[in-house]
């Protein structure tokens, strides 16, 4: 008889490798194998699908809080597969009553666990899981119309968001293309009800938010509907098609015998959790529509607008792209493999869900390179066809610049250069002739300019000028060089010319900073008269001609002009110390680099970082009169952006620091607590403390203060804002002339950007935004733009 | 028990892009442990197949498309201290160096596909060109002609 020599328990000796490792091996294989069934297999998914539930059955016994949570977790995360797995539940609640029970109550709790957390979108998955199960004979019909009356119930509780009852309303009415037919069967009375309070909720609530997230302000030719409108539309259509649904893949069908024998569970009664302070309900969407059946008129017709069809198809995209946005090449894959491909223009329905997300405001769904980088792929694997049809969506975006929201046209810019630099820059831009007859400031020249900015810096300037027409010119980049004032002999009478002359032979000597400040020292100040007396002032002409001669030396390259600030940080320090520095200094660099705008944001941005400017600085500078030419450029308002999100990130990482800091305090307490019971010595402990309380205290006052001076930034910023808007609406009022100027329509845009792109800490500041800048004396074209943004979370 | 809400799948955490290359610094000092411990926290990208003539300022433009970019440091060689086809990026943040990695590998600067690996951090000397002739080792063999390379390979020329 062989001795055993790797027993279990009988020698004392467990092995550790097989024990520790067999669990979590078994739960991959599970999950692979539910996560993965029908894929690569030459059997048909309904043969996968039953012998994946007889393994599965068979497994119950001593697997079955495993698969709950795989197939739990699979109801939550892997939408755009959702009748696949409705269909195996159904399978094994056929083979096994009981488990179909417990699959259920885990599903309402992970629900309700979901509900609690904030996390809506995963819940709408899991609402429409449920109410295929009934397709499934998992869940009796009455009970889901039960639940669905509960939700839609919410629409009459009082004092609550209208966004927390449009949630519930949406989890009720993107169910119905699944299970509409199955509920109207059963329970037709229940539903006309659910359907009639439905509309008349749809009728009372308030939509004036929908403006601000509309990517074009024009209705032609596609109306960019508020998504509720467009989903009752939708479901309005599919009941009068008598519930009939012809889109959506459905395993289950095929198991019909076996699946009406099953017994069917109740769904318990579904209490929605109450609305709490802290709950954060998804922000209201408008629904992006850019192709139609007329796009491809040789291909299969794109389902309409209002059909449920076309509801499911941009849902499962939009899942897809959830699914796999770190898998570029996966994303793709599975976005061209959907199923349903030569019945449905699917190139056409790819390259539009893409670009629902791209533009979608206030941000995208992901950042923005994604997209490129994933219509890249996308063309690889269609090289015949994809390309053809992002050139005619291209074209279709150029076409309507007119109406389209500044911020996705910032966008479309971005895209657009970056996607060119991949393809040689080919384009056929004699298509776009059409602009160079208009006005520059117009929104289709302007965008050509911008984008031949954008390439120009992802390649260089003579390769743009070699790339477009000759009639093109007037919309290239001006050559991205640096203008010195004191550069010719011929400027030798501009005041400072000569201490310019100095400081640059001391620079290229490798001057210290205090050789630059005794140099300086020459420097008259034209502000004389306006000394303020206390021994400090202002002096431009210092600035001008420091700034002016070291950008110029470290001209060659950023990391030359990176090097430069650092040397002589100092000076900088000293030069700008008041506000009137700081904006000067800021003038400066804008006149030396206004050909280069990259070189501009990226001095910006070391200055900021380096603290020789500060944000309030660069806020007053974007909107000082200098530099009102440049006012509507894409840069000045990449710089903005950019300045807003440093403050905002700078706040965060000093609240983390605190947050750490408090952490480590308490775990210190702890630590002391359960060493020592018998030691009374309190002096001893509050020596411990000491640093780290001081340290705390610190730290507060640090967090306080950056949050103040983030306040400050905005109000500074939406000052301004109104300032400007307000004088050009009264000089329009004043003159008779029509206020919708190009200028207008992109400021009063941008306006709503600042709102929109930093939402959240926006919030913040409600109380004293409308008390005291949106106050009801403003114009109201300034006022509406407030007005829709507390609409956006009420 | 309930369900945890932040639970995930393993096909759904996939993120290949991110992960280390089989590439190892054979400058390094340290051991292999203390390498790969940098690499998986580093916020700095090597990036390879540059044009001798791509600039910092088109780096910094198309990497500042995933995010804040800290610092850019050109590759040069070692004799004639002239850009020669590498650089490093150096981030504020990993996350937007892992995206990076995912959206900016393996895609055009300058008409080139470029690739980007994971580094364990710039030092100082590590700007140079490791080949003979001072350029990249890969320069000095390669036998095909690549205009924006200098031409042919060292060693064939």
């Amino acid at each position: 008889m062989s001795r055993r020599r790797h027993s279990d328990d009988s020698d004392g000796q467990p092995h550790k490798r097989r024990r520790t490792s067999e669990p979590s091996e078994i739960e991959e294989r599970l999950e692979s194998l539910i996560c993965r069934v029908g894929e690569k297999s030459n059997s048909s998914l309904e043969s996968n699908l039953e012998g994946l539930a007889g393994v599965l059955e068979a497994d119950l016994p001593n697997y079955k809080s495993k698969i709950l949570r795989i197939l739990c977790t699979v109801a939550r995360l892997l939408p755009e597969k959702l009748t696949v797995y409705t269909t195996l539940v159904g399978l094994l609640n056929a083979r096994n009553y009981n488990f179909g029970g417990e699959f259920v109550e885990a599903m309402i709790r992970q629900l309700k666990e979901c509900l609690k957390v904030n996390m809506y979108n995963e819940a709408v998955h899991l609402v429409r899981f449920l109410s295929d199960l009934v397709n499934c004979h998992v869940i009796a019909a009455p009970s889901m119309v039960a639940m669905f009356e509960n939700f839609v119930s919410v629409t009459q509780e009082e004092d609550v968001p209208q966004v927390r009852c449009d949630w519930y309303m949406f989890a009720f009415l993107s169910s119905l293309p699944w299970v509409g037919k199955e509920l109207y069967e059963k329970k037709d009375a229940e539903m006309d009800r659910l359907l009639s309070q439905t509309e008349s909720y749809l009728k009372r609530r308030q939509k004036i938010h929908v403006p601000m997230l509309q990517v074009w302000t024009a209705d032609k030719p596609h109306p960019q509907e508020e998504y509720l409108d467009c989903l009752w539309s939708q479901i309005q259509k599919l009941k009068k098609d008598r519930w009939q649904e012809r889109h959506i893949l459905r395993p289950y069908l095929a198991f019909d015998s076996v699946l009406c024998e099953a017994l069917q569970h109740n769904l318990p009664p579904f209490t929605p959790p109450p609305h709490t302070e802290d709950s954060v309900y998804p922000m209201p969407r408008v629904i992006f529509r850019m192709f139609d059946y007329t796009d491809d008129p040789e291909g299969p017709v794109m389902p309409g607008s209002h059909s449920v069809e076309r509801f499911v198809i941009e849902e499962n995209l939009h899942c897809i792209i959830k699914s796999h946005w770190k898998e570029r090449k996966t994303c793709a894959a599975q976005l061209l493999s959907y199923p349903g491909n030569n019945k449905i223009p699917l190139n056409y329905h790819i390259v539009e869900v893409i670009f629902a997300e791209l533009f979608q405001l206030p941000s995208p769904p992901h950042i923005e390179v994604m997209y490129t980088t994933l219509l890249i792929e996308l063309c690889k694997l269609q090289p015949g066809s994809l390309p053809q049809v992002l050139a005619q969506a291209t074209e279709m975006l150029y076409m309507r610049l007119d109406t389209m929201n500044t911020t996705c046209v910032d966008r479309f810019i971005n895209w657009f250069s970056h996607h060119l630099s991949n393809f040689q820059f080919r384009w056929s831009w004699e298509d776009w002739s059409d602009c160079l007859t208009q006005d520059l400031e117009k929104p289709k020249p302007k965008f050509v300019r911008e984008v031949l900015e954008k390439c120009m810096r992802l390649s260089y300037h003579q390769r743009i000028i070699d790339i477009v027409p000759a009639s093109f010119s007037v919309l290239s980049p001006a050559n991205p060089v640096c203008i010195y004032k004191y550069g010719d002999e011929s400027n030798r009478s501009l005041p400072g010319y000569t201490v310019a002359l100095c400081l640059t032979i001391a620079i290229k000597n490798k001057a210290s900073n205090d050789e630059i400040f005794s140099i300086l020292k020459d420097v008259p100040n034209p502000n004389q008269d306006d000394d303020d007396g206390e021994g400090f002032t202002f002096n431009p002409l210092k600035i001008e001609v420091f700034v002016q001669t070291l950008l110029h030396l470290a001209a060659k390259s950023f990391s030359h002009s990176f090097s430069a600030l650092a040397k002589f940080h100092e000076v900088f320090k000293t030069l700008a110390e008041s506000d009137e520095g700081k904006l000067h200094v800021l003038r400066v660099v804008y006149e030396v680099w206004k050909n280069h705008p990259q070189m501009i944001a990226v001095l910006v941005d070391k200055m900021i970082r380096t603290q020789i400017v500060d944000c309030a600085a660069v806020a007053n500078w974007i909107f000082s009169s200098e530099l009102a030419h440049d006012f509507t450029r894409f840069y000045i308002w990449e710089i903005l952006h950019s300045t807003i999100r440093k403050m905002n990130k700078h706040v965060l990482k000093i609240h983390k620091e605190l947050e750490e800091t408090k952490a480590r305090l308490a775990r210190q307490h702890k630590r002391r607590d359960s060493d020592d019971d018998d030691d009374d010595d309190d002096r001893s402990t509050d020596r411990e403390d000491g640093p780290l309380e001081e340290q705390i205290e610190r730290l507060q006052e640090k967090v306080e203060s950056a949050q103040s001076e983030q306040k400050n930034l905005f109000l500074v910023i939406f000052q301004r804002f109104i300032m400007l808007l307000t004088e050009h609406l009264v000089r329009c009022e004043t003159g008779g002339i029509d206020v919708f100027t190009p200028w207008y329509k992109s400021c009063i845009e941008r306006l709503q950007q600042i709102f929109l792109q930093h939402h959240q800490i926006i919030q913040q500041y409600m109380v004293t935004l409308e008390n005291l800048l949106f106050t009801a004396e403003l114009d109201h074209h300034i006022l509406a733009v407030f007005q829709q943004f507390c609409a956006l979370q009420a | 028990g309930a369900m945890s809400s932040g639970g995930t799948l393993s096909i759904l955490r996939s993120d290949s892009y991110v992960e280390l290359s089989q590439y190892r610094d054979q400058h390094f000092r340290g051991t292999r442990y203390d390498q790969e411990r940098l690499l998986r926290k580093s916020c700095t990208l090597y990036v390879g197949n540059l044009s001798f003539y791509t600039t910092e300022e088109q780096i910094h433009e198309l990497f500042g498309k995933s995010g804040d970019i800290k610092k850019v440091i050109m590759g040069l060689d070692k004799v004639k201290k002239t850009a020669c086809g590498f650089c490093f990026v150096e981030y504020y943040a990993r996350g937007d160096a892992e995206n990076a990695m995912r959206y900016i590998n393996g895609t055009r600067l300058d008409d080139r596909i470029i690739r980007t690996d994971w580094d364990a951090g710039f030092k100082e000397g590590r700007q140079y060109g490791r080949g003979r002739s001072g350029g990249q080792v890969r320069d000095e063999y390669r036998q095909d002609y690549d205009a924006g390379r200098g031409g042919y390979g060292k060693t064939v020329q």
